[in-house]
């Protein structure tokens, strides 16, 4: 059996991957925990799996859909549900005396395992688990049932089918009639987000905290089985299917059965990613997933590059660090000595954000990696060394060409 | 005829009310090269895209192995309109199989304006013809547990193009190829589907005569190694009339000549259809 030969280019990035999580174990227990950073680390893994869900099916089955803050919704709502501790659940539901539902994943495991100590700790990872699969598959059950019919249509008509099936989606979860089940259009907290994983002593006091790297693991695993499956056989069929739907069907490929596959592995994946949403944002509210949400993960998609899930993960955290921290300082009125400097009010990071976005869509179509993965530009700047300047140049040529195409 | 590999039998395709192909019946022996030929515009490829299932014809039968894959007659709103002849003829059980089902029967085709997936490599393009035939399902794919299942597809894969001579440009873009080898390409990707009937459209289309020579050896000789039914459509007349053991002649839609190539070519019905005909005679 012949072994693929792992490159540098993917050494390298595996590398830098597990880098990033030691220094955020290590960042997260010796700084400041509450700084602005960690907001970032952990809104930007979130991301980073919505937008290479989004990719997978934009970018890789040429299936131009606008529902994944729907799927999203779909997953935190489920996840949320299914965690909410039995003893709090009364409270959050107080609106419509009490919920219809009693269970929690975690308190399940906590009956078995005992709920003290490191007991504990487990069952609250089995349940949380359970809750984030559970959250994916009813997102990948909604989104089988959603493609059946709507997976006919291509291209514009099938993102504004998807589109108004996410805000139908967010329209039906704030009706009263399901208050007992959704709690209607108010919040749902209470459960297990991010900072449940911090390890704590007896006395309540945090030994060490994980709560930055649990998102960052979570999604890396995710988007670690999407690209295993981009690299499959079936990888190779989506982008057939992308390529040429009718070559792909002349030449066996059933295309309704991978456009289905396809529409549930991304919805499956957008959905945990609603749940890491909840588990990051520790409410719940349909509210928050309005389509303005798919607009900035398929921004995210363009930014690093359609096809490109390498480029999904590095635009998502630059995105967020941009949006939160970088440009914050341009809702703020600021003084160069005495002089105010004009523009700088609340709202003005929005309008500069716009400019960049437009500025990126007009010159820079491709992203910021094409449909190239770190590891191929890595291994390519390993073979240009010996002075091969015009290969090189001819290849950014056809790159640039293929972007026009597109 | 129990060795005609294809049967097909009265296809007519009616777009609003415009028939393409009308009435067409053709019988494909096994083992030989069949040619459909017509003037531009005669239905040539419509009567392909019936047999492959990319169209459904209005009315008609088309039998492979013996077996109908497409049976169709007029019903819906066709039924008023229809203008073709014979439109109660296959009542009963409508046959469509979409194209990925009839090409896992057998048949594969190129077409006539290369498709190509062009963001994959040589390799993956014929790789993937395999696809459809592999066993494994998204789950062992993606937990690669499939490994023998992928190591003989790539095997094969890699026999076949070494067959076709494309070995050597396995990892360049498929659409970075000479047109010559791009045409080649396709064809060894059909071929990779293992078909009994290759079908291929206009495949010296751009050819130069040196090109269009060395592909009517290529056609006979995959057409032997491979056990191969051809039925081919070509506007290349010398090509055609060398290679071909039978050809079927089509005019807006409807057959106007068949017979071995000696007889096509001094059918006046022929000449009259390619050269057009004087007004006054």
């Amino acid at each position: 059996m012949k072994t693929k030969k792992i490159t540098k280019g993917t050494l390298i990035t595996l590398i830098l991957i597990f880098a990033v999580l030691i220094a955020t174990v290590i960042l997260e227990n010796t700084i400041n925990a509450n700084s602005i950073l960690f907001t970032v680390i952990r809104k930007g893994a979130v991301y980073s799996l919505v937008a290479v869900s989004m990719n997978l099916l934009n970018g890789f089955t040429g299936l131009f859909s606008l529902g994944q803050a729907g799927f999203m919704l779909l997953g935190a709502y489920a996840y949320a549900i299914l965690t909410i501790p039995d003893g709090v659940r009364d409270s959050v539901y107080y609106l419509f005396r009490g919920s219809s539902f009693h269970f929690s994943t975690v308190g399940f495991f906590e009956g078995i395992l005992g709920s003290e100590g490191a007991a504990g700790f487990v069952s609250l990872i089995l349940g949380v688990l359970i809750a984030i699969i559970v959250a994916g598959l009813v997102a990948a059950l909604f989104a089988f049932l959603i493609g059946l019919p709507v997976l006919r249509l291509k291209s514009d008509y099938l993102a504004i089918a998807t589109l108004g099936f996410a805000e139908i989606l967010r329209a039906i979860f704030q009706w009263d009639k399901l208050g007992k089940v959704t709690n209607g259009a108010n919040a749902l907290r209470g459960y297990p987000t991010f900072s449940d994983f911090n390890i704590t002593n007896e006395k309540g006091i945090v030994v060490l905290r994980l709560s930055s790297v649990v998102p960052l693991i979570i999604a890396g695993l995710c988007i670690f089985v999407i690209v295993l499956l981009i690299n499959s056989s079936y990888g190779r069929a989506f982008k057939a299917v992308r390529d040429d739907e009718i070559a792909a069907e002349a030449m066996g490929i059933n295309l309704a059965k991978h456009k289905s596959l396809s529409f549930c592995i991304s919805s499956f994946f957008a959905g945990v990613g609603g749940a890491l949403f909840a588990m990051f944002a520790s409410t719940v509210q349909a509210k928050t997933f309005t389509s303005a949400l798919t607009y900035e993960i398929f921004l995210i998609v363009v930014i690093g590059g359609i096809g490109s899930i390498t480029g999904s993960c590095i635009a998502s955290f630059f995105y967020i660090a941009c949006s939160e921290w970088w440009l914050r300082f341009l809702d703020n009125t600021q003084y160069i000595g005495d002089y105010q400097i004009p523009l700088f009010r609340n709202g003005f990071r929005m309008v500069v954000f716009s400019v960049v976005i437009m500025i990126i869509v007009l010159f820079f179509r491709n992203g910021i990696f094409g449909h190239k993965e770190l590891a191929d530009i890595i291994d390519r700047k390993k073979k240009k060394k010996p002075g091969e300047t015009a290969a090189a140049d001819s290849s950014e040529k056809e790159s640039t060409q293929e972007g026009e195409t597109i | 005829m129990s060795n005609n590999i294809l049967h097909v039998e009265n296809i007519t395709m009616q777009f609003g009310g415009v028939i393409a192909v009308n009435g067409l019946n053709l019988d494909i022996p096994e083992g030989k090269i069949v040619a459909l030929i017509g003037p531009n515009g005669a239905g040539k490829t419509t009567a392909f895209n019936c047999i492959t299932g990319v169209y459904e014809p209005t009315n008609g039968l088309v039998e492979f192995n013996g077996k109908a894959i497409v049976r169709n007659h007029p019903h819906g709103k066709m039924k008023k309109n229809y203008k073709g002849q014979d439109g109660d003829k296959y009542h009963g059980t409508i046959v469509a199989n979409t194209t990925d089902v009839i090409t896992k029967g057998g048949i594969a085709r190129t077409f006539q304006n290369i498709r190509l997936w062009k963001t994959m490599t040589v390799f993956e393009n014929v790789l993937l013809a395999k696809h459809m035939k592999a066993k494994q399902n998204v789950f062992s794919a993606i937990f690669r547990l499939n490994k023998k299942e992928e190591a003989r597809m790539r095997e094969e894969t890699m026999k076949l193009l070494e067959e076709q001579g494309l070995d050597k440009f396995k990892d360049e873009i498929a659409t970075s190829l000479p047109y010559g080898l791009q045409r080649r390409l396709e064809i060894a990707r059909a071929l990779a589907t293992e078909p009994k009937l290759l079908m291929l459209d206009e495949p010296a289309a751009g050819m130069n005569p040196q090109e269009t020579q060395e592909l009517a050896d290529f056609i006979k000789e995959i057409r032997d190694k491979y056990n191969l039914t051809i039925f081919l459509i070509e506007h290349h007349m010398d090509l055609v009339m060398k290679i071909s053991d039978y050809i079927y002649v089509i005019d807006f839609g409807t057959e106007i000549a068949q017979g071995v190539p000696s007889e096509i070519q001094s059918n006046q019905k022929v000449i009259d259809a390619y050269l057009g005909v004087a007004e006054d005679e």
